[in-house]
């Protein structure tokens, strides 16, 4: 089960130049609460934007990953 | 499961989501949301005033499976407007706070609708009516 370390990391890294704050929303390990800023993000509407973060984890989301919230913002 | 009752599920979604203009794809029903995600988008829509029409993914999985593979989204719930997916929980919340829900739903943003502490212990408290009508896609698979 990821930790909420290792989910900013694996986001940072996947989307050069980002900026992830992420943290364990009920302390059980699988609900997950990310705060993530990217150049990346600037001309893609919202759905487009967290469609990029949901992509990482893929069948993860749903899986381990009970849930991922998501706030997504362009620099 | 044979593929032509997963291709009549397929169609019966593309089907609501066509001839609805707002619908929700939620865990549980409006009046019984079997998830905090799912409640706190009801109690959004709720909220605003908004007629709408929900689907309950849990009855089989292969909805919630066609679902997300006619949307491309991974999670539930997730808000039809006008046959295009508007969003899942975390946007349709960020959208009622700012105001841009309403304007998307074409319904007036009613005075003190304008905290998510009171559109929670809406939800919570199970004081808020459905205003809309509960469809049910295995209904139309007999």
């Amino acid at each position: 089960m990821p930790t909420a370390e290792e989910i900013k990391q694996r986001i940072e890294a996947a989307i050069p130049g980002s900026r992830a704050e992420v943290d364990d929303w009920t302390g059980g390990g699988d609900h997950f609460r990310a705060t993530v800023t990217a150049a990346a993000f600037a001309g893609r509407n919202r759905i487009e934007q967290h469609r990029v973060v949901y992509e990482i984890f893929g069948a993860e989301i749903g899986g381990p990953i009970h849930a991922l919230s998501l706030k997504t913002q362009s620099d | 499961m044979s593929s032509t009752e997963t291709n009549q599920i397929r169609e019966a979604i593309e089907q609501a989501i066509a001839e609805h203009p707002t619908i929700l794809f939620m865990k549980g029903s409006p009046e019984a949301p079997a998830c905090g995600f799912s409640a706190r988008t009801v109690a959004a829509l709720q909220a605003l005033d908004a007629p709408f029409a929900a689907v309950d993914v849990l009855p089989d999985p292969r909805i919630r499976q066609e679902l997300s593979a006619i949307s491309d989204w991974p999670t539930i719930p997730q808000l039809f407007v006008g046959g295009e997916l508007l969003g899942g929980c975390d946007i349709v919340m960020e959208m009622y706070e700012s105001g841009e829900l309403a304007a998307a739903l074409g319904v007036e943003e009613p005075a003190g609708a304008d905290t998510v502490a009171g559109v929670g212990a809406t939800a919570l408290s199970g004081a808020a009516q459905p205003t809309g009508g509960f469809t049910q896609i295995e209904n139309r698979l007999g």
